[in-house]
């Protein structure tokens, strides 16, 4: 029973941390009557204790470092990181750029990541992001 | 004979809170749907909210460090139990309330800001500055709505004074409804009456345009911004039962009618149709005070909220009082 119900219902909380807004555009398209992400329980929250999905974008800048880490860790467990778009993954145009802490994965690698790749990525990728983490998110529930 | 009945009532409490609980959550899921239609959307099944709570029971229930632990814990099986407790006074099904006597109708409107009470403290002891300030919000969406609501309560007990009985008492108020005892002008005081019941149940609700204190696109969720886990999901269930509560007492005070001896219908068969069409009146109420609002217009700021309630509101609210006072002093019948 406890399993079947994060199937249907993912509530996600959005991180920017220093994206060009790219990427957070293509999140809200996916919310939006055409792709519809309401129709998979997946909504959007305002506060990451609500949170099951934390939606990632942006290459970590210095300043966002410890910002970033201290939601990820007020956010309940079980959950799940899904880093949405190239910067969120290997740093992406700004790749070895002078202000960046390092792709997320890195800096708190005690978390389970799911990547979405692209510049920005479609919503449909996104979606199926979302659709990869409910299953694991099940199997967690089931043990 | 006293433990009998504290057995059948601690029963009946039982049965009735199973009541609110699955149809608060059913009529959650419904407004959805209905409000993701209206947007052109496909929108989530009906069944989303339990699927929901289902989710938030399994998930860590997180206190902050900072937090008043005890109240913080308690403010959402407060709200949920005062929540539930509302639907043992007030008339339901066709049935008569568990709990009633003379002064209940006063006693609904006081039941109402309890849900509210709680989950003020709940926000100032999660030591979160977007929670101080919902709390704040929801303090002053609380003074604002409270005005027009006692008015429509009062005009409605003063009007029927005029019958002999116990005014004060919901059953009293539930099988007299206020259309067979007006004129002319005391139907235009009970539509602008039952105008303003409807406005003041988003208020009473905290839905769109009046859910400033939980406006999660500006204060992140505002009184529950700090809550997860468990008592995130009481909070949730408590938000399906009070909009099922006040549907529930705008069709006992305007729409007290049943279908089955329009049907001919007695015994079982008129039990369940009595039954239903109450749903039926719940649901439409939900519709127009709720679904269709919520839909339709954006957020208000809270100073619109207190001018739209302390102005606009109780000048509906009170000259549908003085229409029905008129109403007794001219006389003039419609049926």
């Amino acid at each position: 029973m406890i399993p079947k119900a994060f199937k249907r219902s993912l509530w996600v909380f959005h991180i920017n941390s220093g994206s060009c807004n790219g990427c957070d555009i293509e999140i809200i398209a996916a919310l939006t009557p055409r792709y519809d992400a309401e129709r998979f329980g997946i909504k959007l929250v305002g506060s990451p204790r609500h949170a099951d999905v934390i939606a990632f974008t942006g290459p970590v800048t210095n300043d966002m470092k410890d910002k970033v880490i201290r939601i990820i860790e007020q956010t309940p467990d079980p959950k799940v990181i899904v880093v949405v778009g190239s910067c969120g993954i290997g740093g992406g145009v700004f790749h070895e750029s002078y202000h960046l802490a390092g792709p997320i994965d890195k800096l708190y690698p005690n978390a389970k990541y799911f990547y979405v790749p692209g510049c920005p990525p479609r919503p449909e990728a996104i979606i199926q992001a979302f659709a990869k983490a409910w299953e694991w998110l099940e199997e967690v529930e089931k043990k | 004979m006293t433990g009998e009945f504290i057995f059948w009532l601690v029963v009946k409490s039982v049965i009735i809170a199973g009541i609110a609980i699955f149809f608060g959550l059913l009529y959650k899921g419904i407004d959805r749907k209905i409000v993701a239609h209206m947007q052109g959307r496909v929108g989530p099944p009906i069944r989303q909210p339990f699927l929901d709570v289902i989710k938030l029971m399994s998930k860590e229930n997180i206190v902050p460090k900072h937090a008043i632990k005890w109240l913080f814990n308690a403010a959402p099986l407060i709200c949920l139990a005062s929540s539930i407790m509302l639907l043992l006074y007030i008339p339901i099904g066709g049935f008569d309330a568990i709990l009633e006597g003379h002064g209940d109708l006063i006693l609904i409107l006081y039941l109402f800001a309890i849900p509210s009470i709680a989950m003020v403290a709940g926000g100032f002891a999660s030591s979160s500055p977007y929670a101080a300030i919902g709390a704040q919000r929801e303090v002053v969406t609380m003074i604002s709505y409270e005005l027009p609501l006692a008015v429509v309560i009062i005009a409605i007990a003063w009007k029927l004074s005029g019958i002999e009985g116990d005014v004060f008492s919901m059953a009293f108020i539930a099988s007299h409804p206020i259309w067979q005892n007006v004129g002319i002008l005391g139907l235009i005081g009970a539509i602008m009456l039952l105008i303003s019941m409807v406005v003041v149940a988003p208020g009473e609700l905290a839905k769109i345009p009046f859910d400033v204190a939980e406006a999660e696109t500006e204060i992140a969720g505002g009184l529950t911004v700090e809550y997860s886990g468990r008592n995130l999901a009481m909070l949730y269930i408590a938000d399906g039962v009070k909009i099922f509560a006040f549907a529930s007492l705008v069709v006992a005070l305007f729409f007290p009618y049943g279908i089955a001896s329009l049907l001919s219908l007695n015994g079982v068969a008129s039990i369940i149709a009595d039954f239903l069409f109450f749903l039926l009146k719940v649901f439409l109420v939900m519709f127009f005070a709720v679904t269709l609002i919520r839909a339709g217009v954006a957020r208000f700021r809270i100073t619109q909220v207190v001018t739209a309630y302390w102005v606009t509101i109780t000048l509906i609210a009170l000259l549908g009082l003085v229409l029905l006072m008129w109403d007794t002093h001219f006389n003039v019948r419609w049926l």
